[in-house]
């Protein structure tokens, strides 16, 4: 059968979405890791609630609290990304917008990240 | 006039009824309150950045996040975090079972869906509840 397709776009089976089920496979991947984080997470805001910055500090600057609030920050703003892109998939219908809101979120999610991983280096450093 | 034919056609056309026109079952519900929590949460990560930032920068840092978070408005919003993020966890746990194939039953989807509600509700009130009694700060 002739074919406009080249044989890469053929092989990779994507059709016209232009993706697979990677999208979906780490939304899930995402939420199981973040099962035991957000316990974790619940743990240190109720153990922390009605103390001072002197604790809080102290409590991150050990390097394995750190390293679970680096990994919680990571893994909820992965989540978040891939959650917001499904919102805008669903009801921002034409491609400038759509373009638009993307890159917005992109941008957001990964200054977020940055600044919430800068600050915790920055504990760890005082 | 004939020469675009196909472009008043396109605003008119007619779309199925969806959310106007049926009873709101209470798993629809489930899953709106699911993206908006979800929604809701990703703001709550930019306030997180602040938290994060605020007690890098000492006490002053620390004494102007909580300048704003211990007002009226400031714990209604972390009271709004802390039921979302109860919420999308429990919810998410059930689309984690879905995806395993579990709990697709029509009854059994609509009962789990009343728990989660419930559970979330109770679940936000006994975190603030918890601190409130002073049962708060066990890391210090």
């Amino acid at each position: 059968m002739s074919t406009a397709q080249t044989p890469l776009h053929k092989v990779q089976g994507m059709g016209s979405s232009h993706s697979g089920t990677g999208h979906f496979w780490h939304e899930r991947v995402t939420a199981v890791a973040l099962i035991p984080l957000s316990l974790w997470f619940a743990y240190v805001m109720l153990g922390l609630a009605g103390t001072s910055e002197v604790t809080a500090l102290q409590f991150l600057a050990h390097p394995w609290n750190a390293l679970l609030m680096g990994a919680f920050v990571c893994f909820t703003l992965w989540h978040t990304y891939l959650g917001l892109q499904v919102v805008v998939d669903d009801y921002i219908h034409t491609a400038g917008a759509k373009i638009f809101l993307m890159l917005l979120i992109r941008f957001s999610v990964i200054a977020t990240g940055a600044t919430c991983l800068f600050a915790i280096v920055r504990i760890a450093a005082l | 006039m004939a020469d675009t034919p196909q472009r008043p056609v396109a605003r008119t056309r007619p779309l199925s009824p969806h959310l106007t026109i049926y009873r709101w079952p209470v798993t629809m519900m489930t899953s709106i309150t699911h993206r908006a929590t979800g929604m809701g949460l990703s703001v709550g990560a930019v306030i997180l950045a602040w938290w994060l930032v605020s007690i890098s920068n000492g006490p002053e840092g620390w004494q102007g996040f909580h300048a704003v978070s211990d007002t009226p408005v400031g714990l209604v919003v972390l009271f709004g975090l802390t039921w979302s993020l109860v919420y999308h966890f429990l919810n998410g746990v059930r689309h984690l079972a879905w995806d395993l194939g579990y709990g697709f039953a029509k009854q059994t989807a609509e009962r789990n869906s009343v728990l989660i509600f419930a559970l979330s509700i109770l679940g936000a009130l006994a975190i603030f509840a918890f601190t409130w009694t002073g049962h708060g700060g066990y890391l210090q």
